[in-house]
C-alpha cells in the first residue's frame, strides 16, 4: 500500500511547479480520450433513445416481418450470429492457439519457412473483411460446395479472426517469463510438459482476452455475409450446421433500407442487441483477465 | 502445478458453455413459437403439410413482395422454409443461374448474357411478373418550380454529356430558377438505375456519373428533402411512406403530364416509368411439391400479397397472364 502510493504522491508533489506546456499536454490527452467516450456515450444512447419503443420481449421472440414492422422480431438474426460465433470458436480459437505455440515455442526463426508465415500472419490480419468474403464464396460455399450455409460463414468468419487470434494468442505466451520455462526444463520436465502446465495456464488470460476480442470484431462483420449470400429475410431459425441463416448486421442492413419509419425503430433496437452482445463479451474478456491474472 | 491446470479447464469448460449454449439455443426453438397459430388453420387445402427450403435471392426492390408472399404462405404451411436474399438483380441471377437459388427476384428482365449462363448450366425458367412498380421522380416539397418534367428534361439532366455541364435549374430550362441542381439516384448495381437509365437516357447503364449514389434508398429521402434544388428517383414505396417531405414530379412523355399512382401504373398511363417486376422462377425447381404449392398460393393471393408488401397490384389482364403462366409452367413438369 505505502509502496504503491509513493509515486502518485511524487508525482502530485511535482506538479505543482509544473510548466504551462505539461498542463497543455495533460489538457490535449484528457481531450482525446473525452472524444472517444463522448461518442461512445453519444452513440448508445442514439440508439437506445431510438429504439427504445421497440425493446422489449417481441425483439427476440418474433421473427422478422415484412408486413407487420412494428412487432417484427430478431430472433433468426439472433440465433444465427449465436451459431456463426459459436462455430467460429470452436473453429478458430483451438487451431489458433495451437498456431501460436508452434510459432512461439517450437518454430526455429532462424529459418526461411518460419519467418516468411509469419509476415504473412501479419498481412493477413490487415486484409479487408470482404476479401475473405469472396474468398469464403468462391472456395467454400461453390468450389467446396458446401452452399450459402452456417458452415460456410463459421468457416470464413473462422478464417478472418484466425491470424488476430494467432497474433494475440502469441503476444500472451510470449508474455511468459522465460524463466518460468527454465525452471521447469530444469527441473526435468520435457517441453510440452513445461508448455502445458506453466506456459499455456499463465498465458490463459491474455489468449482469452485476444480471442474474444478477436470474435466480438467478427460478430459486427456484414460485408463477408453480403458475399456469401446470406438471406437476409429469414424467418425461421437455424436447425443446424447446413441451415440457410441470416446474421443481426445483415438483418439491420436491410431494415435501414425499408421505406417505413418503423423499421429505423427495429434496426435501431436491433444495433442495441448486437452492442449488448457485443458488451457482454467484451466483459468477459475482462472478467477473464482480471481473474486469472498473474504478475511476476 | 494443478492450479495451473485446474485455471485451464475453467476456461476451456466456459468456453464450451458458451458454444453449446448457442448451438442449444438453436435448436430448441424452431417451429415452436412461430408456428403455433398458423399450423391448426391450415392442412385444409393442400392436404397435409410440405416441407422443405425454397431458396430465393435477387433484386432488393422486389425482396418484400417475395417476402410478404413467404410470410403468408409460412401461415399455411410452416415447415416450408423460404430464405430471401437480397443480391441485388445482376447478382441475383448469378446465383440462379449457376443453380444455388431456385426463385430469383429481378426489378427488369433477364440480359441475354445472364440467359447464356443458364442455358450453359441447363438451367431452365419462366419469367413471371409479379407487380407493378412506379418509378417516381422526387423533389423536396419548397421546389414550386418543377411540377412536371418532360422525358426529355429528365434526359437533359441525367445523360452522361450533362457531366459537369448541367448544374443548375436553369441549365436544363431558362424557365427555371438559378437553384444548384443536386442529384441524388440508387448505385450502379441497381436494377432500378438499370430501368431509369434505359428509359430516360435511351441507354442501359449511360448515366453522368457526378451525382450522389447510394444503394439505400432512404438516403436518398434524405438528399432529395434537405438540399432545395435536390431531385432523386426510386421506387413508389419510398415516395408514399415520405410524402410529408417530398413531391412527386409529373411525367410527360409526349402525351401530358401525368403524376404517378396506382392508378395510372396499373393503366398503364404512366410512361415510360412504370415498370414491370419480375420474379423466375426455375423449371426443375417448380416441380418441386413445395414450390409449385407456393407459386399457387402467390398466383392466387398476388393482389393481396401486393397491397400488404405496399406495392402497386397486376391489372385483371396482367393476374389473369401470372395465374395462366404458372398453370404452364407447372404442368411442363
Amino acid at each position: 500500500m505505502a509502496i504503491l502510493s509513493t509515486p502518485r504522491s511524487a508525482v502530485q508533489l511535482a506538479s505543482r511547479g509544473r510548466p504551462l506546456k505539461e498542463h497543455l499536454f495533460r489538457i490535449a490527452l484528457l481531450a482525446s480520450l473525452a472524444i472517444a467516450l463522448v461518442f461512445l456515450t453519444l452513440l448508445i444512447v442514439y440508439v437506445v433513445e431510438e429504439g427504445w419503443p421497440r425493446l422489449d420481449s417481441t425483439l427476440w421472440e418474433n421473427q422478422p416481418s415484412i408486413r407487420r414492422p412494428e412487432t417484427a422480431g430478431i430472433q433468426s438474426g439472433i440465433f444465427g450470429t449465436l451459431w456463426i460465433i459459436g462455430l467460429t470458436a470452436l473453429m478458430a480459437l483451438p487451431t489458433g492457439i495451437l498456431a501460436a505455440i508452434y510459432l512461439e515455442e517450437y518454430a526455429d526463426k532462424t529459418k526461411w519457412y518460419n519467418r516468411l508465415l509469419e509476415l504473412n500472419i501479419s498481412n493477413l490480419a490487415a486484409v479487408p473483411s470482404i476479401v475473405y468474403g469472396i474468398l469464403g464464396l468462391g472456395i467454400i460455399a461453390r468450389w467446396m460446395a458446401f452452399g450459402f450455409t452456417i458452415m460456410t460463414g463459421a468457416i470464413t468468419i473462422s478464417l478472418l479472426v484466425l491470424p488476430i487470434v494467432i497474433i494475440s494468442a502469441r503476444e500472451a505466451i510470449r508474455a511468459v517469463p522465460p524463466s518460468i520455462r527454465e525452471g521447469s526444463l530444469a527441473l526435468g520436465a520435457t517441453q510440452w510438459q513445461t508448455i502445458y502446465r506453466q506456459v499455456l495456464p499463465a498465458s490463459i488470460p491474455g489468449i482469452a482476452t485476444g480471442s474474444i476480442l478477436a470474435l466480438s470484431r467478427a460478430i459486427g462483420e456484414a460485408a463477408p455475409f453480403l458475399m456469401l449470400g446470406a438471406a437476409t429475410l429469414v424467418r425461421f431459425n437455424p436447425e443446424g450446421v447446413w441451415s440457410s441463416f441470416s446474421v443481426l448486421p445483415l438483418q439491420i442492413y436491410s431494415f435501414i433500407s425499408r421505406p417505413q419509419e418503423e423499421f429505423a425503430v427495429l434496426a435501431a433496437a436491433a444495433i442495441v442487441v448486437l452492442l449488448a452482445i457485443l458488451l457482454l463479451m467484451n466483459s468477459v474478456a475482462i472478467w477473464l483477465r482480471n481473474r486469472y491474472q498473474k504478475r511476476w | 502445478m494443478t492450479s495451473g491446470q485446474r485455471r485451464l479447464s475453467a476456461v476451456a469448460t466456459a468456453a464450451l458453455v458458451v458454444s453449446l449454449a448457442a448451438a442449444c439455443g438453436g435448436d430448441a426453438k424452431p417451429g415452436s413459437s412461430e408456428s403455433t397459430s398458423s399450423a391448426a388453420a391450415s392442412a385444409g387445402s393442400e392436404g397435409g403439410q410440405l416441407s422443405g427450403e425454397i431458396k430465393v435471392d435477387g433484386s432488393s426492390t422486389v425482396a418484400p413482395l417475395t417476402q410478404a408472399a413467404a410470410e403468408l404462405f409460412g401461415e399455411e404451411q410452416a415447415q416450408v422454409k423460404i430464405p430471401v436474399g437480397t443480391s441485388g438483380t445482376g447478382g441475383g441471377f448469378e446465383k440462379f443461374c449457376a443453380g444455388e437459388t431456385d426463385i430469383s427476384d429481378a426489378s427488369r428482365p433477364i440480359k441475354d448474357e445472364e440467359k447464356a449462363a443458364c442455358e450453359a448450366k441447363g438451367i431452365k425458367f419462366t419469367e413471371l411478373t409479379v407487380a407493378t412498380d412506379a418509378l417516381t421522380v422526387v423533389v423536396p416539397k419548397e421546389n414550386d418550380w418543377a411540377t412536371c418534367l418532360t422525358t426529355d428534361q429528365l434526359k437533359k439532366m441525367w445523360e452522361p454529356a450533362a457531366e459537369g455541364k448541367v448544374k443548375t435549374w436553369k441549365d436544363v430550362d431558362a424557365k427555371f430558377p438559378a437553384e444548384e441542381l443536386k442529384l441524388y439516384g440508387p448505385g450502379t448495381d441497381s436494377g432500378t438505375f438499370d430501368y431509369f437509365t434505359d428509359e430516360i437516357n435511351g441507354e442501359e447503364g449511360a448515366s453522368r456519373k457526378d451525382y450522389s449514389p447510394s444503394e439505400n434508398d432512404n438516403d436518398i429521402v434524405t438528399g432529395v428533402a434537405g438540399a432545395k434544388g435536390g431531385l432523386g428517383y426510386f421506387g413508389f414505396t419510398y415516395f408514399e411512406e415520405n410524402a410529408d417531405k417530398l413531391k412527386a414530379v409529373e411525367i410527360d412523355s409526349g402525351s401530358g403530364c401525368t403524376a404517378p399512382s396506382v392508378e395510372a401504373a396499373q393503366g398503364g398511363k404512366y410512361t415510360p416509368l412504370a415498370r414491370p417486376l419480375f420474379v423466375y422462377v426455375s423449371a426443375t425447381a417448380a416441380k418441386r411439391p413445395e414450390v409449385g404449392a407456393f407459386l399457387d398460393y402467390y398466383a392466387t393471393n398476388i393482389n393481396a400479397i401486393a397491397k400488404d408488401a405496399k406495392f402497386i397490384p397486376l391489372n385483371s389482364e396482367q393476374e389473369a397472364k401470372l395465374k395462366a403462366d404458372i398453370t404452364t409452367l407447372k404442368s411442363q413438369g
